[in-house]
């Protein structure tokens, strides 16, 4: 084993430099991901500061002749979204055991969920009785709940690919990366949606 | 296993290096051209792209000055000057600097991090196909002759539908939006790279300041670009379909736009220069034969830039009527950011004075940005000041010291790169006696052009003006600035004749023409395309002055690390290192060719096309163009299969 003096930094040997590890760090589709979700989740922010920028310049909020938003199916639809993350979960804990039935129905339970919140959005999309270009109000209500519901959908489209590939059988306990990646965009658009619900749905009723 | 001493360009010798290169070279041609994923290759087109668009937008500049030189000037008219300076401004901040800067950290993270290409080499061929392509899309407005004439930062409402009804600016909003995919994706990109693909050894303390710079620019890209995707994209909802976002008569707000734009224009600012402080820490050490004074300092000055950079937007609206509570905050901020840069500049000053210096064409730039750099850190300073401001504001005092700022500290840097790198890029060197000619022509250039330009302000003279009346005491300081802009012109022009010169009749380079210290120049000039057969172990932060000869990996057979070997670039391999010890941890299968990322940054523009032209159908197609590449690229991902 040959050591190299350095000027700085501790000299160190350099087969250990070279000696493997496991289990310590990340795969890079996984920083990848991290990375991701750190700018998506920027937009959302700036469109949540942007809405309390107008409610704080409002004298009426929501303004004259918009209604608040209803609350009793929307609150019950968003948990329907939010507990789609715990067949994901299953999914995702399931394949590490390599357990190919706990990731195909964990997958189906959680893409079902996520459907029903979208059809949910689409159907309350079109009863709304206002329009996204009456004021300000209504613009950024409806580009960020369709931010949002687009994300829901985007990630419905990319289960498709991973169920597939689940009934495939290309998954095992050792190759998931796919699975793992994959669950933490949807965890990650639900994580959103906890913080855009209560913004735009809730918070108009408090006065 | 075991660490061979061998340099690898003897290694490469051993090992049948015309396999290798058969192994990863491209196909011939033009199926070669769309579906390449060579970080090498992509840098490079980044690069001279780039370069495209400076020259370009160089001329609009030089024609503003020629319009500018004289009172009562017709040379262009108010409507052509304003889509000049749009143009300009716009071309210079989105589609020359910050691509430049990402052309070169393509070409030399990979090989300053000892690895074999980028972590995600198709999303670094897809961004640099969004840049052409929205740059494409951003200069098609000048053939309908309908170029944006907003102004660079596109406020509104002089912006909206109601006061710029043409497409004009439609172009702007959409390619905003459009090339900041491309940023966005390389940001990712870089970060990833960093952390997970250093060679063995190098330690997160051991990193080339480059890299530190380009981590410390990807980190802000993250969280800026969102910002102003969301300004611009707003606007353009506005525009497009007559939301309200920024129509005060229905509850919009102006005020928020400029909040959206600046909330990423500061931090962009630092984007384009910490890169180009980190080329500067690569050259002055080399040139002045001693390791970077500081290294810790200017290593967590730069991570602390990124931090701050997001607390001083405000000084850029110190005259819209805030409170002045809320702007202090803002003003101390935009004095305490004037340290971090502070520790840089007199860290790069210790490393000259204990040093040695040779004047060769890099260190010549790297000396001519300090100088440059130290006026426009001052006059920033000035203007992180609300009275001073107040006074100043709008303007030529503000051309001044953004041009001292992003021309002078950013471009300097960026053709000192040019100097240093070439050899390693082509394998030849440039002309070091043209290269001077280039650095004065452009060094007094510069100050002539700019430097007057700060009393114009005191005079009163405003920005954004297309011509000017006589008798305000304006029109010598004009001329000169004129005379000016065309010397540092010719200095440009040098660099690039200089450049075609030496592609073909330049010096052979070798290896390591400058004898420095990082793992770029451990490789062949140019390297090949699997960069290292045998990846270096580092056990220094100047693996090439203190390891000699720089010793290689050797796995010998072994499974788990045979990616570092000869053996991993043979079957198409690179080794995955640990964030901070990089330690191997796994093996990367690195994609091969291929002409997804071109095919999805197609429907990408066909898109924007399709919203620019309002044609749902075109919109659909780009969509759904869209949605079959990204559904194949999924489908395909390697990361499951081996």
């Amino acid at each position: 084993m040959s050591t190299v003096s350095a000027s700085s930094g501790v000299a160190v040997p350099l087969a250990e430099a070279t000696k493997p590890v496991s289990g310590e760090g990340r795969p890079t589709a996984w920083w990848g991901m991290v990375c991701l979700i750190m700018t998506e989740s920027t937009i959302f922010a700036g469109l949540i500061a942007s809405y309390f920028f107008y409610r704080a310049a409002a004298k009426q909020w929501p303004p004259p002749g918009i209604e608040e938003p209803k609350l009793t199916l929307t609150i019950i639809m968003s948990f329907v979204l939010w507990g789609s993350s715990i067949p994901m979960l299953v999914a995702e804990r399931g394949i590490k055991k390599g357990n190919q039935r706990a990731l195909r129905f964990g997958l189906i339970m959680a893409w079902i969920m996520g459907a029903a919140f979208l059809g949910y959005s689409m159907k309350d999309f079109s009863l709304e009785k206002f329009d996204w270009t009456e004021n300000a109000y209504a613009s950024i209500f409806y580009t960020t709940v369709g931010l949002h519901t687009f994300h829901v959908f985007v990630g419905l489209v990319m289960s498709a690919v991973v169920q597939i590939k689940a009934w495939q059988g290309k998954f095992s306990a050792e190759r998931h990366l796919t699975v793992q990646v994959y669950a933490m965009y949807w965890h990650f658009v639900d994580a959103v949606w906890l913080f855009v619900m209560p913004t735009f749905i809730l918070s108009p009723h408090i006065k | 296993m075991a660490v061979t001493h061998t340099p690898s360009e003897e290694t490469h010798g051993k090992i049948d290096t015309e396999e290798l290169e058969e192994i990863w070279a491209d196909a011939p041609g033009v199926p070669g051209f769309f579906s390449t994923v060579d970080h090498k290759r992509i840098g490079m087109r980044y690069i001279y792209t780039a370069f495209f668009f400076f020259f370009t937008s160089g001329l609009m500049a030089l024609v503003m000055r020629d319009q500018l030189a004289a009172p009562n000037n017709h040379v262009v008219g108010p409507e052509l000057y304003n889509q000049l300076m749009t143009m300009h401004g716009t071309t210079m901040i989105f589609l020359f600097n910050t691509p430049v800067l990402a052309g070169f950290g393509n070409y030399i993270l990979p090989l300053q991090l000892g690895t074999r290409d980028m972590a995600f080499p198709r999303l670094n061929a897809f961004s640099y196909w969004i840049f052409v392509l929205s740059g494409l899309f951003f200069y098609a407005s000048f053939l309908l002759g309908k170029a944006p004439d907003g102004g660079w930062f596109g406020y509104t409402p002089m912006t909206a539908k109601a006061f710029s009804p043409g497409i004009n600016l439609d172009f702007w909003g959409l390619a905003i939006v459009f090339v900041g995919i491309s940023t966005t994706v390389g940001a990712v990109n870089f970060i990833v790279t960093a952390f997970k693909m250093r060679a063995p050894g190098m330690t997160i303390n051991r990193v080339p300041i480059f890299v530190w710079s380009i981590l410390s620019m990807a980190f802000m890209v993250l969280f800026a670009v969102p910002a102003v995707t969301l300004a611009a994209g707003l606007l353009e909802l506005d525009r497009l379909f007559g939301t309200a976002f920024f129509n005060p008569a229905h509850g919009g707000n102006l005020l928020l736009y400029q909040h959206l734009f600046w909330f990423w224009g500061h931090p962009e600012v630092y984007i384009l220069f910490v890169p180009a402080t980190g080329m500067i820490s690569m050259i002055i050490p080399v040139m002045s034969r001693r390791p970077l004074a500081g290294y810790l300092w200017i290593a967590t000055a730069l991570i602390a830039i990124a931090f701050i950079s997001f607390g001083v937007w405000v000084h850029h609206m110190f005259a819209t009527g805030m409170p002045v509570q809320a702007m202090s905050f803002f003003s101390a901020v935009s004095l305490i950011i004037v340290l971090p840069s502070g520790v840089q500049f007199f860290a790069w000053i210790a490393t000259m004075w204990k040093g040695r210096v040779r004047f060769t064409t890099p260190m010549l730039f790297a000396i001519g940005f300090l100088l440059i750099f130290l006026l426009g850190g001052i006059t920033g300073a000035t203007l992180a000041t609300m009275p001073f401001d107040w006074q100043v504001t709008d303007s030529y005092y503000i051309v001044a010291h953004f041009h001292y700022v992003l021309n002078g500290a950013v471009v300097f840097p960026i053709f000192g790169a040019i100097y240093f790198w070439y050899p390693k890029m082509s394998g030849r060197k440039l002309s070091e006696k043209w290269g001077h000619i280039s650095f004065w022509l452009m060094f007094i250039g510069f100050n002539l052009a700019f430097f007057g330009m700060h009393l114009l302000g005191f005079l009163g003279m405003p920005r954004r003006i297309s011509t000017y009346p006589s008798g305000l005491g304006w029109d010598n300081l004009n001329l000169i600035s004129t005379i000016g802009a065309f010397i540092f012109a010719i200095g440009t022009g040098v660099t690039l004749v200089n450049w075609f010169h030496a592609r073909w009749w330049g010096k052979p380079a070798g290896p390591n023409p400058w004898d420095a210290d990082s793992l770029e120049w451990a490789t062949t000039s140019p390297p090949p395309e699997f960069n290292f057969a045998s990846i270096p172990v580092v056990a220094s932060r100047h693996p090439l002055w203190d390891q000699r000869p720089l010793p290689t990996a050797n796995p010998n057979g072994d499974e788990a690390t045979k990616s570092l070997g000869p053996e991993g670039a043979e079957h198409h391999e690179t080794p995955e290192t640990t964030g901070l010890d990089a330690r191997p941890e796994a093996t990367l299968d690195l994609p091969h060719p291929t002409y997804l990322p071109f095919l999805l940054a197609c429907g990408i523009a066909v898109f924007f096309v399709g919203l620019l032209i309002k044609a749902v159908l075109v919109g659909i197609i780009g969509v759904g163009a869209l949605v079959v590449a990204l559904t194949w690229w999924a489908w395909r991902t390697e990361v499951d299969l081996a």
